[in-house]
């Protein structure tokens, strides 16, 4: 068929966190350009599963950029080569014909390899368990238009909230730092006036957790921001550590403490 | 564990130690440039000996230089504390290099900083370490004639071995003998490799500096349009340029100076 591609692709076979993975070679041949790059490994795990091989393991869900469970380090990046996408989302008309592809999970020691390409990305949900919520009392429903919120507010603390929790971040992040998700999470909540009565115990528990975790520190280097598939950006991260400090340093709400903190 | 140490032993609470030690360091480096201009004096030094003779024995610069050296310390040892932190944080690397974009200076700060810890060891072994604790540097009698304001200057040997300096007028001339650092200087960069050296520091500071002090109002949380413009143009221009070329610009002149 006319236009379509043969590629090389090295892929991370790993059988699981224990034993320890290597690169194994494959063929990707007649691939279509307009296929996503999971329906191109689609493609390779049909030939495999004929061949009565293992199929390659990886996360995938939604396939429309919007579940935050496919991953794959493409090429040295994140989700591949293409900006503010994830890999459902990257077609196979970005690589050329003939091109090697080499394919490895997110690298963390907070993210173990569950098979192949597959991570345990559960270090974010307990993140996200430690305060990433606002707890709403029982009560009769309060009229919506109740709680003014700034047009700019609504609209920064959304920006925030787009973060689909897919570990880009960390991925690309050279100390394996997971400040942008953290962040992004403090932030869309931390805005909102929703999310005022737990700001600063939110703030302290959830990079307390995130420190538990194992991940890495950041540097500012950017490259989480640039690789984000939803655009969040190094800003949150500032948001973080203001609310941080100041719940940490200024915010102790024992104004009839008389032990004096000791 | 208390408060206190919970707070510094946080993720972020490291990161708050780096950035607070490293833009008091900033800091320093402006007064350190603004004090050693006076080596483009063309009057033998006369202004810079008096200059280090004033900075050794006022004391409320010594309280600060212990600061000084506190921060030095508190900086590096954080940052190979992170830096440990970080390596362990993933312990499989990538096979393919990252390509995702990210600034240069940015991804090699722990090998710049490196670079000018050994540097700040060296350069303080050679000058502040020889001016306070070695007893080889010699002396110069700087003679003024206040009508006239003619100076002449002379090398002085003093009869005590612990003389540090001495200021004295008679008939209206004006006599200061202090402890000749200049001579030292002059002769250390009269050497092409020395001088390699502190022009390749400089490149550090400047690369250093043109990530760390922006990134350290990020980690702050002194984020914001209305004054991000300023320090990013603080961060390149003062301590990213003005700041290593002018102290790169020593040893660059007295080399010069030395071969004439």
């Amino acid at each position: 068929m006319s236009g379509h591609m043969n590629l090389t692709l090295k892929v991370w076979r790993q059988k699981n966190a224990q034993t320890p993975g290597k690169f194994v070679t494959y063929k990707a041949e007649n691939i279509s350009p307009d296929m996503s790059f999971l329906e191109m490994l689609d493609v390779v795990n049909e030939s495999l599963t004929h061949k009565k091989e293992d199929p390659i393991h990886f996360d995938h869900d939604c396939r429309e950029g919007i579940c935050g469970m496919c991953s794959l380090y493409i090429n040295g990046r994140p989700h591949g080569p293409k900006r503010a996408i994830t890999t459902c989302q990257l077609h196979m008309r970005s690589f050329s014909d003939g091109e090697t592809i080499t394919i490895e999970p997110w690298r963390s020691a907070a993210f173990p390899i569950v098979k192949d390409l597959a991570t345990d990305r559960s270090a974010f949900d307990r993140i996200q368990q430690a305060g990433g919520y606002v707890s709403v009392n029982t009560g009769g429903v309060p009229d919506a238009n109740s709680t003014p919120i700034p047009k700019v507010i609504a609209d920064e603390a959304f920006n925030s909230a787009t973060c689909i929790g897919c570990g880009a971040c960390v991925a690309a992040c050279k100390n394996a730092s997971a400040m942008l998700f953290t962040s992004a999470k403090i932030t869309q909540l931390g805005m909102l006036p929703q999310g005022q009565p737990e700001r600063y115990s939110r703030v302290q528990a959830m990079v307390a957790q995130m420190d538990q975790e194992g991940f890495g520190n950041c540097t500012n280097t950017g490259a989480c921001e640039a690789e984000c598939p939803k655009e969040i950006t190094l800003n949150n991260i500032a948001f973080m550590n203001n609310d941080f400090f100041s719940a940490k340093l200024f915010r102790e709400q024992h104004a009839h403490d008389h032990t004096g903190g000791e | 564990m208390s408060e206190f140490k919970q707070t510094f032993n946080s993720s972020l609470g490291k990161k708050l130690l780096m950035a607070l030690t490293g833009l008091f360091l900033c800091t320093f480096l402006i007064v350190h440039l603004g004090g050693n201009l006076l080596l483009f004096k063309h009057d033998q030094g006369f202004a810079f000996n008096s200059y280090a003779n004033f900075l050794t024995h006022f004391p409320p610069i010594e309280v600060v230089a212990y600061l000084l050296y506190l921060a030095i310390l508190v900086h590096s040892i954080y940052a190979l504390v992170l830096t440990i932190k970080n390596r362990r944080a993933r312990p499989v690397g990538y096979a393919v290099q990252s390509k995702s974009p990210q600034s240069w200076s940015s991804k090699n700060m722990g090998l710049l900083g490196a670079i000018l810890l050994l540097f700040i060891v060296i350069h303080m072994g050679d000058f502040w370490f020889t001016y306070k604790y070695n007893n080889i540097l010699g002396f110069k009698e700087y003679r003024t004639n206040q009508i006239t304001g003619e100076t002449t200057v002379t090398a002085f040997t003093p009869s005590n071995p612990d003389f540090e300096r001495s200021y004295a007028t008679e008939n209206n001339v004006e006599i200061v003998r202090v402890k000749d650092l200049h001579a030292r200087i002059q002769w250390s960069f009269s050497h092409l490799w020395y001088v390699a050296f502190y022009v390749i520091a400089m490149g550090a500071v400047s690369f250093h500096l043109l990530h760390g002090f922006q990134s350290a109002f990020k980690t702050l949380g002194w984020v914001h349009k209305k004054y991000n413009g300023i320090v990013y143009f603080i961060g390149t221009w003062l301590f990213a340029v003005i700041i290593p070329v002018g102290f790169a610009l020593m040893p660059i002149v007295y080399y010069i100076q030395s071969l004439s």
